[in-house]
């Protein structure tokens, strides 16, 4: 029997050592490619300039309007995305505290278009471009990325906001706060940490999308200065270079990729550790 | 069945027959009751938590909950709050009359009634911030601004509940740093900041030593002169050094209730002695 015990411990130990470590090392081995492809034609020069004339067939420049376009698109989206996401995500949970049923049901509509493919929103977002007259532009890219990951950050809100013990938000109401006050004082803070990572991946997210812009962002050699112009973005970015018959543009846009790649990591790492610093007030 | 339901206030009348002390009864028949709870019924969907409660709560004094566990303690001290309200499953009927008022039917004015009873919760919930701010946030609530008036008020309640010592030093570090028994009491003096008229308070002194319990119960006593406090506990002991008025709950039912002395020493029903017997 307690043979039997230990043998089944080790077995356990076995496969959950050989799990983790296989996802970290298709992740390592992941990096390993894309920067041995990209590190030849990773410079300063790529990052920080714009591409000139005759660039997708070996001319010089870099990835620069890419890199601020990206930025600009996926910042806009995730402000636009949290000014509708968070308020959704309180309301949900405390406005309708009693009524689970409602709860549930927009819950799993919110669940549901978190699996919509990212390309049927850039299609959507084309159709109510082409209907509102717009042309691809930052303004339509941004509020079709808002669209793709406004459910995503609701629901990672409501994860967040969900694991609030109840009599947390009943030591709050006993002191004589309204609703309101409970939700911007109590749960707001609770939820600090989980909110900044969600905010952080949904960025991720965004950033790193190519479907959704397509159609909606277009493509420019510029940053764009006003909201109808068409912008730049890496996975786009990417994509054009690695659809060139030149190998030297080919290598660039595995050196593009390093680029979003290390933008990515950063942000994972920025809301590991802003998460950490935001939950030193949090009840666990 | 019907003694169970006796009010009070007759009971008290009861009493005086026996009782020589007349003195105290007089003085307790003065005090009207500040909550009245009328055929209160909590249920869920697969039964009754709460089955006809009729409990009347004399102003300024302390009444104490005993029963075995589960048998509706909190549940009762909830409703006197609304925090029923958070839960979906219970369904709440009856009246609970505080002050003469309804609660049950309050609607704009719920956070005021809610300011009114301080709930000082089974498992301390301190709030996700410092020390300081815990007993603060309900004066900010009150509209109160003054930086010097917080200040003192956060210090005296401290004081109070004799955690001042413990935490002078580091009001501003996470009140969740704080042991259980600190955050018990730092949820106690948070609660008394907000200078609410009846305390209800869920087994106040469970994660405490003996000193700090102390120097709850001696604070309950003088808290009870402008205070009413209800006060559930499983502690006997405790019930006969503090309480004024001792309810028996058993599954969700009043079973007696009385002057400790009568109902700690002379139960009447069965259930009530062997509860006692088992607990001694
Ligand atoms: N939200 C709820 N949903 C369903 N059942 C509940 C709920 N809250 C309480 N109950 C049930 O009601 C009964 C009374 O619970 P309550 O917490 O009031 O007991 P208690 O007397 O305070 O016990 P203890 O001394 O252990 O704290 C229990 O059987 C509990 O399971
Ligand atoms: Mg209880």
């Amino acid at each position: 029997m307690n043979r039997l015990k230990i043998i089944e411990e080790w077995i356990f130990k076995i496969i959950s050592f050989i799990a983790a470590y296989s996802v970290v090392l298709i992740l390592l081995y992941l990096l390993l490619v894309v920067f041995k492809k990209g590190i030849g034609a990773l410079s300063w020069e790529i990052i920080l300039s714009m591409p000139e004339g005759g660039y997708y067939f070996g001319g010089d420049g870099g990835i620069l309007n890419a890199i601020v376009g990206s930025f600009y698109l996926s910042v806009g989206a995730t402000f636009l995305a949290v000014i509708i996401g968070l308020p959704a995500a309180l309301f949900i949970n405390v406005q309708l505290i009693r009524l689970k049923r409602t709860q549930n049901t927009i819950r799993f509509f919110l669940d549901a278009l978190w699996g919509i493919p990212s390309i049927v929103y850039g299609a959507f977002g084309f159709a109510v471009m082409l209907l509102l007259g717009l042309n691809a532009s930052l303004l339509a890219g941004i509020i079709t990325v808002a669209l793709l990951i406004t459910p995503i950050l609701v629901r990672a809100f409501d994860e967040v906001l969900k694991t609030i013990p109840v009599e947390l938000q009943e030591a709050s109401f006993s002191l004589g706060s309204t609703k309101t006050e409970t939700a911007l004082k109590v749960l707001l803070k609770q939820g600090l940490a989980g909110f900044i990572t969600a905010l952080l991946l949904a960025f991720g997210r965004g950033i790193g999308d190519a479907a959704s812009v397509l159609f909606t962002a277009g493509f420019t050699d510029n940053i764009p200065v006003t909201f109808d112009e068409p912008v730049a973005t890496l996975p786009l970015s990417i994509f054009f270079q690695l659809s060139s018959p030149i190998e030297e543009v080919r290598q660039r846009a595995y050196a593009a990729a390093v680029v979003l790649t290390i933008i990515i990591l950063i942000i994972s790492v920025s809301a590991r550790i802003l998460s950490k610093r935001y939950s030193k007030n949090s009840i666990k | 069945m019907n003694s169970m339901t006796l009010s009070y206030q007759s009971q008290l009348t009861a009493r005086r027959a026996v009782s020589q002390n007349e003195i105290k009864v007089s003085e307790l028949k003065e005090a009207a009751p500040i909550v009245e709870i009328k055929g209160l019924n909590v249920r869920t969907k697969d039964g009754e938590i709460l089955k006809n409660i009729n409990l009347e709560i004399p102003k300024n004094k302390i009444v104490v909950l005993l029963g075995p566990s589960g048998c509706g303690k909190t549940t009762l001290l909830k409703s006197l709050n609304r925090l029923t309200d958070l839960h979906k499953e219970l369904k709440v009927s009856g009246q609970i009359l505080i002050d003469g008022q309804d609660i049950t039917k309050a609607g704009q004015n719920l956070a005021n009634m809610r300011q009114k009873m301080g709930l000082l919760s089974q498992r301390p919930f301190p709030l996700p911030a410092s020390i300081y701010k815990n007993v603060a946030y309900g004066l900010k609530l009150k509209g109160i601004r003054s930086k010097k008036l917080i200040s003192h008020s956060v210090e005296t309640n401290l004081k109070r509940v004799g955690l001042w010592n413990e935490v002078q030093d580091r009001l501003k570090s996470p009140a969740n740093s704080l042991s259980i028994g600190q955050q018990q009491r730092l949820c106690l003096a948070r609660g008394l900041a907000v200078k609410p008229t009846i305390i209800l308070a869920d087994e106040p002194t469970s994660a405490l030593d003996p000193i700090s319990t102390k120097i709850i119960e001696n604070l309950f006593k003088d808290l009870k002169k402008h205070y009413t406090i209800i006060l559930v506990t499983h502690v006997l002991r405790q019930a006969l050094r503090l309480a004024d008025h001792v309810v028996f709950m058993y599954y969700g039912e009043i079973i007696e209730q009385g002057h400790p002395d009568d109902i700690l020493k002379n139960p009447k029903t069965k259930i009530l002695k062997k509860y006692l017997i088992d607990g001694n």
